[in-house]
């Protein structure tokens, strides 16, 4: 076998396996997408006319993507998630950075062990994450059991199925995805300029903010997208600590498809979020490359 | 002023980390608790447990879950590797951006995109060929690897550009073909990136909720849909029990998974 057939072999199965399992689904999202929901198996009309089995046309059309423009819930369901997604990211950040920071600056070999601990918790379920904290915010909860116990409250307080705890959850989960790429470039920044800040006569805080801050900024920018891209559709959340109020197109799309059975309906809600989703993701990419390119 | 910053950061780092563990620890103990009402402590009481492993479908959504686990990470390792062994020894090649794209989009992008998109492909699969009918653990099975493909590819990758490729290039220099080379000394070398990434595979598998919804059949139930449905309806002190052996399996494979990374440093 030549060299060049022999690569060409290796390079057919990734090949196989993204237009199997990435190109293919998308298309047939888009094309179903355009067709109408009925009665049948599997739910949605032909994408083809067809007389005697001789395809004649495509029977196409736009009906589901103008009842998601018409219908308010839809609109409203997509900017409430974009919200949702970026407060809960800014949180994150809030958060996250000073643990980064932390880390980057504790000593070389305590380092490994603060990162393994950072990053334990993503490995343990998702849902029993979610879970745990259902537990402590409930009615008749830990917090509320404990507020009551000390006599601070009569009536258990509502903190479970609000917005605030849609954003606790988001960052709970999400932390890591935060922590590590900002890490990694805080890890990265000389000492020697912030020295060089500091025998110019700046404060640490300016000095932070003048030298440190602004190195940063790729990392804070991934760290952000890594967060924000899977917020922005998430179900399980909102579903589990989110409240009747709490829409999100995750939830919406969930329950289009598994409570209505309206898939081509499900299809156009999926194919709307990826447009969404294609500048962050576009962002990502190249934050990705450019990263890349310098190691 | 530099010692009183040194603080504030080891402070947050410390109220950071136990905002991840409190929750956790909470589960954990609330899971040994007598009493039904899951938060007040009325004695200490493995009986959670007991009934936990006497609900049949519990057992049987968890003999799913594994079976699944174990059948889409041993896929993710094989499509993986030769995908991070593209990326790091190819170089250039013709739609090289698309394809790493396409590979690592499914990081991102989330679960209820990939669930739909990909129960609309075997719907196809099963309507023009006839195959996969009915859905159940196989389909299950192909759409977990196919997003936890690219964690083993990420991870191959970066110990093969890590890697110097001398001893490679001796081995074909004299005379090795080029896949007797992968399997006498590339493979050897990128083992703990493969075992890592099969790892990854599998815990990602275990914990997937929503695409396994989406793709599964009605006689496919794992363990996330199970414990999903239970937590909708409420708290209850048998999920509390099923977490904490969740927690506690998952520390245990991760402690293993070091202690094999060291091992393995060790020795070079």
């Amino acid at each position: 076998m030549s060299a060049k057939l022999r690569r060409r072999a290796v390079l057919a199965l990734p090949w196989l396996w993204t237009v199997l399992f990435f190109f293919l689904p998308l298309a047939l999202v888009v094309k179903i997408s355009l067709a109408t929901s009925q009665l049948s198996v599997p739910p949605y009309s032909d994408f083809f006319a067809r007389t005697n089995g001789a395809v004649t046309g495509i029977r196409a059309n736009l009906d589901n993507y103008g009842l998601l423009f018409s219908d308010a819930l839809y609109v409203k369901a997509y900017l409430s998630s974009v919200k949702i997604a970026a407060i809960s990211t800014v949180l994150a950040l809030l958060l996250g950075y000073p643990m980064a920071y932390g880390i980057a600056h504790a000593a070389p070999t305590r380092r490994p062990l603060l990162l393994v601990l950072v990053t334990l918790p993503f490995w343990t379920s998702f849902l029993v994450r979610i879970y745990a904290w259902m537990g402590i915010l409930r009615p008749g909860g830990t917090i509320n059991t404990a507020l009551q116990a000390l006599g601070l409250i009569d009536e258990p307080l509502r903190l479970l199925n609000t917005p605030g705890a849609v954003y606790l959850g988001i960052v709970y989960a999400y932390l890591p995805f935060m922590v590590l790429p900002l890490y990694a470039r805080l890890e990265k920044q000389d000492p020697a300029l912030l020295e060089a800040a500091a025998d110019l006569g700046a404060r640490p805080w300016q000095a932070f903010l003048r030298v440190t801050l602004p190195l940063s900024l790729p990392g804070v920018l991934a760290g952000c997208l890594l967060v924000f891209i899977p917020a922005v559709g998430e179900f399980v959340i909102p579903e589990l600590m989110g409240g009747p109020d709490t829409l999100m197109i995750g939830r919406v799309l969930w329950n289009e498809f598994f409570t209505n059975h309206d898939w081509p309906l499900s299809a156009a809600v999926t194919v709307l979020l990826l447009i969404v989703l294609v500048v962050p993701v576009a962002l990502f990419q190249t934050v990705q490359a450019r990263a890349e390119k310098r190691l | 002023m530099n010692r009183h910053r040194i603080s504030f950061t080891t402070a947050a780092l410390g109220a950071g980390l136990a905002f991840l563990y409190a929750p956790l620890l909470v589960v954990m103990v609330n899971s040994f608790n007598a009493s039904r009402l899951v938060t007040v402590w009325t004695g200490f009481s493995p009986r959670w447990y007991g009934e936990l492993f006497a609900d049949r479908q519990i057992l049987d959504a968890a003999l799913n879950s594994l079976i699944v686990a174990v059948c889409s990470a041993s896929l993710a390792v094989v499509v993986g590797t030769t995908a991070g062994y593209v990326f790091a020894r190819f170089g250039y090649f013709r739609g090289r951006a698309a394809l790493s794209g396409a590979l690592a989009a499914p990081l991102v992008l989330p679960d209820v995109i990939a669930g739909l998109s990909l129960l609309l492909m075997f719907v196809a699969l099963e309507q023009t060929f006839t195959w996969l009918p009915g859905r159940g653990l196989l389909t299950i099975v192909l759409a977990h690897a196919s997003f936890t493909t690219a964690y083993v590819a990420i991870i191959v990758q970066a110990r093969l550009a890590g890697m110097d490729r001398e001893a490679e290039e001796s081995a074909a220099d004299l005379g090795a073909k080029p896949f007797a080379v992968f399997r006498a000394i590339t493979l050897p070398m990128i083992r703990p990136a493969v075992a890592a990434g099969w790892l990854l595979a599998f815990v990602l598998s275990l914990d997937d909720l929503v695409i396994a919804s989406f793709v599964s059949g009605p006689q496919s139930t794992t363990l996330p849909m199970v414990v999903f449905s239970s937590v909708r309806l409420g708290v209850s002190p048998k999920i509390n029990a099923l977490a904490t052996i969740l927690i506690v399996v998952t520390l245990a494979l991760l402690s293993v998974a070091a202690w094999m990374g060291r091992a393995t440093l060790k020795q070079k």
